[in-house]
C-alpha cells in the first residue's frame, strides 16, 4: 500500500463520490424500462404520494413505479450492498482478496433450499424461506464441522472444509435436478440458479431489509476490530483480541446477508468478490470507510446491471451472466491502469 | 471389432426381416416380433402406450396415484424405466439389454445429436432403434410409422386418422378468422408468472398452431423470463397458464390488475391430468387441449362440449373412461 495511483480518492470523499453515484443509478433505474415512465411522471408519482392527492396519472404508470420497478429497483440496491459487504467482510476475515461470501457455503446452502423448494412445489415463500435457511444451515455445519477439528491452521481448516462441503452441496443440487421434471421444475431451477429479480414484488422487501441491515450493522460495530483482525492471527491476539468470538460474529452477520440476498434473487456471483477491490481502491483499507463504500458501490453496480438486465430486451437477461459479462472488462482495464498493489 | 463382431452375429437372425425408414431417415430392421416396446423418453412412452400398452416396458419416470387414476390399471401403472436420451441418460445399456426389448422408440427432435445416439446404442446392444418426430403435426404420422414397424397397422391409423381429423378440423375453422382478430396471448409458467415461451418454442406449439399471437412471439427461442413491466405493455387479452399457485394468487395480485387478460377474468389453467393439455410432455396429451384453446380463443367456432371430446379421447388413447367427476376435475385444471 505504499504506491498511490492518481484514480485513488483519499477519506471521505471516495464516500461522497459512491453516494452521488447510487443517487444517480437510482434515478435512471426509475426512468428506464420497458414500461415508458418519464421523469415528471415519477415526479408527480411520488409528490401524491407524499401529499396525498391524486396525481392524475394513469393507474398502470403508478402500479409500474410502486408495485413493480420500485421494490426490484430497492431490491437490486440491497441485494448488492448485501453482498459486497460480506465480500469486504470475509476478504479481510480471511485475509485473501480471492475470497467471495460463498466461501463458506451460504449459496450452495441456500441453492439448494430453493432447488428443494421448487422440487415439491411450494409457492414463492416457502422457495424464499427455504433458501435463506438453506444458506445459513450451511455455513453453520461448515463453521461446527471446522471448529470441531483441532488441528492445525483454524482459519486453512475453515475455508478447507467450506470447500468440501460446498462441494456436497453442489453435488445435492445436481441429484435434485437429475430427479426434477425436465418439463417444468427443472427450467425453473435453472432460471433460479442463474439469479434475477423479475419477480420481486412489495412484499419481498421487508424479509431482504431486515437480515441485511442488522448484519450490516453488526460488521460497522465490528470495525476497529475488523482492521485488526487483517493481521495475522498471532499478532491479533497479542492485541488483546479475542480472535475465535470475532470470527464466529462476523461469519454469523456475513451470512445472515448473504443468505438473505441468495434467497431473493438467487446465485449472483462476482458483486462480492470484486466490488470490495473496488472500494478499497477508492479509500483504502480501513474497514470503517470500506464497509460503507463498498455497500453503497455494491448496491449501485447491481441496480445498473438489474436495469439493463430488464430494458435491453422483452426478455430478461439473467443477473448471474451479466454481472460478469459487464463487470470482467471493466476490472482487467483497472487492474491494467491502477499500478497499484491490491492486497 | 467388439461392435461388429455383435453385429454380425445379430445379423443372421434378422436378416430376413423387412426394413422401414424411421423419421431421421434411417434404415429400421423391423422385429419379428414387437411384444416389447422400449421407451427412449416420456414423448415416445406416451406414443406406445397409447398405440400398443401391452408392449410397454415402462414409463420414463413412474406415473402418481393422480395420474394412474386416469389410466388403464395395470400398464398406467408400470414401474420406471429411465430415460435414455443424450447426456441426461437414466437409463445403464445393462439394464436395458436385461430388459430384452424388441425395439427401442424415441418421439422427439430428429437432429444430428439423437440420430448418432440411436445409432450408437443400435450398435452398442444390437437392439432396432427407430427415432419419430416429435413435432406436433408429424402426430399422425409418427403413429402410422410406430404402428407398421410393430405390426400394428390398423391400430396406427385409426389414431392417426383421429388426430389428423381433429387438427384439419381446427386448421379448418380458424382460417376463416382474420389476422387482425386472432386473440393475443401469453403464456405463464412459474409461481410467479413471469417465466413464458419465445416463438417456435416447443411449449406454445399448439398455442401458436390455433392461430393465437403469443405476445413474446418475436423473439424466437425456448423458455425465458420476461418482467412484469413488459407484461403490462403486451396487454394480452389472455392468458393460459400451466401453474396453479400462479392461477390462484394472479386474480389478488394488485400488480397484474392492469393486465387486460386479469381485468376481464381471462386467466385460464391448462388441465395436466394425467398429462399436460399444453405444455408437457410435448406429445399427443395436448390433442384434447386444442378444443380446450379452441373454446377460449374462439367461443363462437368451438361449440363442441369438453367433457363429451375428454371422455372420447381418454377412452380411446389412455385405455380408460373417465366418469364425470373426473371430467370435471380434468377441466378444472387439477384433479
Amino acid at each position: 500500500m505504499t504506491k498511490t495511483s492518481g484514480l485513488r480518492v483519499s477519506g471521505w470523499r471516495g464516500g461522497a463520490l459512491a453516494v452521488a453515484a447510487l443517487v444517480v443509478c437510482v434515478i435512471i433505474a426509475f426512468v428506464a424500462g420497458r414500461f415508458p415512465v418519464s421523469l415528471s411522471d415519477l415526479v408527480h408519482a411520488l409528490w401524491s404520494r407524499l401529499s396525498g392527492q391524486p396525481s392524475g396519472l394513469p393507474a398502470s404508470v403508478e402500479t409500474v413505479i410502486f408495485n413493480i420497478r420500485g421494490p426490484r429497483v430497492v431490491a437490486a440496491v440491497l441485494c448488492g450492498a448485501a453482498l459486497a459487504v460480506a465480500g469486504t467482510a470475509f476478504q479481510g476475515l480471511f485475509r485473501n482478496p480471492l475470497v467471495s461470501p460463498d466461501l463458506l457455503g451460504a449459496s450452495s446452502g441456500s441453492a439448494l433450499g430453493a432447488v428443494l423448494g421448487i422440487y415439491f412445489s411450494l409457492g414463492i415463500f416457502a422457495i424464499q424461506g427455504l433458501a435463506f435457511v438453506g444458506g445459513l444451515v450451511a455455513v453453520a455445519a461448515v463453521y461446527a464441522v471446522g471448529s470441531a477439528i483441532r488441528a492445525g491452521d483454524k482459519i486453512l481448516v475453515l475455508v478447507l472444509t467450506g470447500v468440501v462441503i460446498g462441494s456436497l452441496l453442489g453435488a445435492g443440487i445436481g441429484l435434485i435436478k437429475y430427479l426434477a421434471d425436465p418439463y417444468n421444475q427443472l427450467p425453473a431451477m435453472t432460471f433460479w440458479l442463474l439469479g434475477s429479480l423479475a419477480g420481486t414484488d412489495p412484499s419481498d422487501i421487508l424479509p431482504l431489509f431486515g437480515p441485511v441491515l442488522v448484519g450490516t450493522i453488526v460488521l460497522f460495530l465490528l470495525r476497529w476490530r475488523m482492521n485488526v483482525m487483517s493481521l495475522p492471527e498471532d499478532e491479533a491476539q497479542a492485541l488483546g483480541l479475542a480472535t475465535g468470538p470475532l470470527r464466529f460474529a462476523i461469519v454469523a452477520a456475513a451470512t445472515l446477508v448473504t443468505a438473505a440476498s441468495v434467497a431473493a434473487a438467487g446465485i449472483i456471483g462476482w458483486v462480492g468478490l470484486v466490488v470490495p477491490h473496488l472500494a478499497r481502491f477508492l479509500v483504502g483499507p480501513d474497514f470503517g470507510r470500506l464497509l460503507p463504500t463498498a455497500a453503497i458501490l455494491g448496491g449501485g453496480y447491481l441496480l445498473l446491471i438489474d436495469t439493463l438486465a430488464r430494458t435491453i430486451a422483452p426478455v430478461e437477461i439473467p443477473l448471474g451472466i451479466l454481472t460478469a459479462v459487464i463487470g470482467t472488462p471493466f476490472f482487467i482495464w483497472l487492474l491494467a491502469v491502477s499500478h497499484r498493489s491490491w492486497s | 471389432m467388439l461392435l461388429g463382431a455383435s453385429a454380425l452375429i445379430a445379423a443372421p437372425h434378422i436378416a430376413r426381416a423387412a426394413t422401414l425408414d424411421d423419421a431421421a431417415g434411417r434404415v429400421v430392421t423391423i422385429p419379428a416380433k414387437a411384444e416389447r416396446l422400449f421407451p427412449a423418453g416420456p414423448p415416445a412412452a406416451l406414443a406406445i402406450y397409447t398405440l400398443a400398452p401391452e408392449a410397454l416396458l415402462g414409463w420414463t419416470r413412474g406415473n402418481s396415484p393422480q395420474e394412474r387414476a386416469y389410466l388403464h390399471p395395470e400398464y398406467g401403472a408400470l414401474g420406471p424405466v429411465g430415460r435414455l436420451t443424450g447426456r441426461g441418460n437414466t437409463t445403464n445399456l445393462e439394464t436395458l439389454l436385461q430388459l430384452k426389448p424388441d425395439l427401442i422408440v424415441d418421439v422427439g427432435s430428429v437432429n444430428r445429436t439423437y440420430i448418432e445416439m440411436a445409432d450408437r446404442v443400435q450398435a452398442q446392444s444390437g437392439i432396432p432403434y427407430a427415432l419419430l418426430d416429435g413435432r406436433f403435426e408429424r402426430i399422425a404420422a409418427s403413429y402410422r410409422l410406430l404402428g407398421a414397424l410393430t405390426g400394428r397397422q390398423s391400430r396406427g391409423n385409426e389414431l392417426a386418422d383421429y388426430c389428423e381429423h381433429v387438427v384439419r378440423t381446427c386448421r379448418d375453422r380458424i382460417a376463416s378468422v382474420a389476422r387482425d382478430k386472432r386473440p393475443r396471448v401469453y403464456y405463464a409458467r412459474g409461481p410467479r408468472g413471469l417465466d413464458t415461451a419465445l416463438g417456435g418454442s416447443i411449449n406454445v406449439e399448439t398455442i401458436e398452431f390455433m392461430g393465437a399471437v403469443n405476445v413474446a412471439g418475436e423473439t424466437k427461442g425456448g423458455l425465458a423470463t420476461v418482467s412484469l413491466e413488459q407484461v403490462l405493455l403486451w396487454n394480452p387479452g389472455i392468458i393460459i397458464t400451466i401453474d396453479d399457485t400462479f392461477a390462484a394468487n394472479v386474480r389478488n395480485d394488485p400488480a397484474w390488475k392492469g393486465v387486460k387478460a386479469v381485468q376481464s377474468g381471462n386467466v385460464h389453467l391448462s388441465p395436466t391430468l394425467p398429462f399436460g393439455w399444453v405444455d408437457f410432455p410435448p406429445s399427443v396429451n395436448r390433442m384434447p387441449g386444442l378444443w380446450w384453446l379452441g373454446k377460449i380463443l374462439y367461443p363462437a367456432l368451438f361449440p363442441e362440449n369438453l367433457t363429451a371430446v375428454t371422455r372420447d379421447f381418454y377412452t380411446r388413447f389412455y385405455h380408460h373412461a373417465p366418469t364425470d367427476a373426473q371430467i370435471a376435475a380434468v377441466l378444472e385444471g387439477r384433479g
